[in-house]
């Protein structure tokens, strides 16, 4: 289960918007995570570790750059939730263990509500109401369930 | 089967293919750029443990968002991947010719491949009849690693295109048109195949541009189907070995789309979403600071030869800046060799290190508070060249250079010599 404080996004944030181009080369995560979504004064002001990011359609379209997902992690965002998310972010954030969940009500949810994401379900604690969870494709949800596509691979024996 | 599903088919030993199947697809090559390979190094180090990449002849490294070095950190990742490609044994490392598409292009894919990059433009190579997408560092150390990735079998969208090209109305137009019909997200997880006469009468460069925008609607794959001009341009690069496939008779296709190419206008892309497109005449005489013509859609020897007849004689506006950047060493010699490079350089036009340049926001380019940039990339989102305060329109070659002359934004039929 996760609970967390809702910070509410509009249809298609890309990932330059995420983590800019300038800051791609530095030589770690730790040095970029301080600029996630630097321009967003919202996300600057409001964030704290432990909420969960609401997103509307396309969440993470653009460039395929893992360092998006990866600086969302190290700042911790518990999860993302959004009507539909770009199919490379969505890869990479499997692959790091980001939980990204598709939601196809998520206009309905407020800036600040307080969510738990439980099993198949979507709780606005705020309000009470619930919202379907859309389920993963099985193979993708066994390597959520393993931790990410290279700890996946380590429980079949394929890494060294 | 389509021919999508025939590729993977062949590079997953499964007889038949559908969308939706997961199957796990042997690489033909896998490529990363230097905004993307250090984090896979690390990962092939540290998390994978691996010490061997799968095949070195496949595994290509491309420095070209940060070239020449723009920062000590650009400079120290550059060295992360000499000494990885030193490490590695790694024959093919590009450093500061060319955008990591063109040069994949020019050097290394061919018909029926399926190859990956961690950088989304990877799509590009959809022009030559490959399957090929962006994915993440992670994904890429996996493939240096194991030289398989899984991938899910896409739905297809066929984009038939008719007509005869209007003057004036170029590739970039109609991607720009496609991408706002579809949406950002309209083509998620979907490969779009380009069909029809008006397709088949475009040449290579512009056949390019098509594929490598097919992203900024979601889509994982772009093709188009090979043909005499795909072999003549192989050829000329000295490849002619590979397999070329088709759709079957009963290919199937989850949407047709039908476009008439003779209708269409010059189109804009306006900030700060690729999909905000319109006719180019609702912003005609828009004031603008810089105009740049390059990147991986739009920077080889064709564009430059439009912004040439474009130019010729005549000089840049004053007060606005207009640089051009060819795709690769390769496009930029036969500029120079040809003249054109002279007839933009007299303009009053700055020319770049062939890479990224000002698309990317990694190097020159960059700009202020304010101000307004029209280019011939493939993305204007907030902030990507600079201030978060500025605005990116994007448009065809044509449409910048006939921009750079009046410094505002201008119909390229009004001025094509």
């Amino acid at each position: 289960m996760i609970q967390g404080k809702a910070i509410v996004f509009t249809d298609n944030i890309d990932t330059d918007q995420i983590i800019g181009a300038h800051l791609l080369s530095l030589p770690s995560i730790s040095e970029m995570a301080p600029f996630t979504f630097e321009h967003h004064p919202h996300f600057v002001t409001e964030f704290a570790r432990g909420d969960i990011l609401v997103g509307g359609k396309n969440f993470g379209c653009g460039s395929s750059r893992e360092q998006a997902p990866a600086v969302l992690k190290e700042r911790g965002v518990a999860a993302i939730v959004a009507k539909s998310f770009a199919r490379i972010f969505f890869r990479n954030a499997v692959n790091l263990g980001l939980p990204v969940i598709v939601c196809s009500k998520t206009e309905e949810l407020r800036d600040f509500t307080k969510l738990e994401i439980a099993g198949d379900r979507l709780l606005d604690l705020g309000t009470g109401r619930a919202y379907a969870i859309q389920p993963l494709p099985p193979f993708i949800q066994s390597l959520v369930d393993d931790g990410g596509i290279i700890a996946h691979l380590r429980r079949k024996g394929k890494t060294a | 089967m389509n021919v999508i599903e025939k590729i993977l088919a062949a590079h997953s030993c499964e007889a038949e293919l559908h969308p939706g199947k997961i199957v796990d697809v042997s690489l033909d090559a896998v490529m990363a750029n230097d905004a993307t390979a250090c984090l896979a190094i690390d990962i092939f180090k540290e998390q994978i443990g691996a010490e061997r990449v799968f095949d070195p002849e496949k595994v290509i490294l491309i420095m070209d968002h940060y070239t020449p070095s723009s920062s000590i950190a650009a400079a120290d990742s550059h060295n992360k991947m000499r000494d990885f490609a030193k490490e590695q044994g790694l024959p093919y490392v590009y450093d500061g010719v060319g955008v990591c598409h063109q040069l994949m292009m020019e050097h290394h894919v061919v018909p029926g491949q399926v190859v990956i990059g961690a950088d989304s433009h990877t799509c590009s190579y959809g022009a030559l009849g490959v399957l090929a997408t962006g994915m993440g560092s992670t994904d890429v150390a996996v493939a240096w690693s194991q030289g398989r990735i899984w991938m899910k079998v896409p739905e297809g969208i066929s984009i038939h295109v008719t007509g005869k090209w209007p003057k004036g109305v170029y590739a970039k137009d109609l991607i720009l048109r496609i991408v706002g019909d579809l949406t950002a997200g309209g083509a998620t997880y979907r490969a779009i195949c380009f069909k029809g006469a008006a397709i088949e009468a475009l040449g290579m460069a512009e056949r390019m541009t098509l594929a490598n925008m097919v992203i900024e609607a979601g889509a994982k794959f772009a093709y188009i189907q090979p043909d005499e001009k795909t072999r003549a341009y192989l050829e000329q690069m000295d490849r002619q070995e590979y397999l070329v496939y088709e759709d079957d008779e009963d290919a199937v296709y989850e949407q047709t789309l039908d476009f008439d190419i003779g209708h269409l206008e010059p189109q804009i892309a306006y900030p700060h979403s690729v999909d905000n497109v319109k006719d180019l005449f609702e912003f005609k005489g828009l004031p603008l600071n810089e105009l740049f013509l390059g990147a991986c859609t739009n920077g080889r020897y064709e564009d430059l030869e439009v912004a040439a007849s474009v130019l010729k004689g005549r000089k840049v506006a004053k007060g606005v800046r207009f640089l051009i950047t060819p795709a690769s060493t390769n496009v930029y010699l036969r500029a120079v060799k040809s003249g054109l490079i002279s007839v933009l350089v007299e303009s009053g036009a700055m020319i770049g290190t062939p890479g990224c340049s000002a698309c990317f926001g990694g190097t020159g380019g960059i700009l202020g508070k304010n101000e307004r940039l029209l280019s011939t990339a493939n993305r204007n989102f907030r902030g990507r060249v600079g201030s978060p305060e500025s605005e990116i329109y994007l448009a065809s070659p044509a449409t910048v250079a006939a921009s750079a002359l009046t410094g505002c934004i201008t119909d390229p039929r009004e001025v094509l010599q």
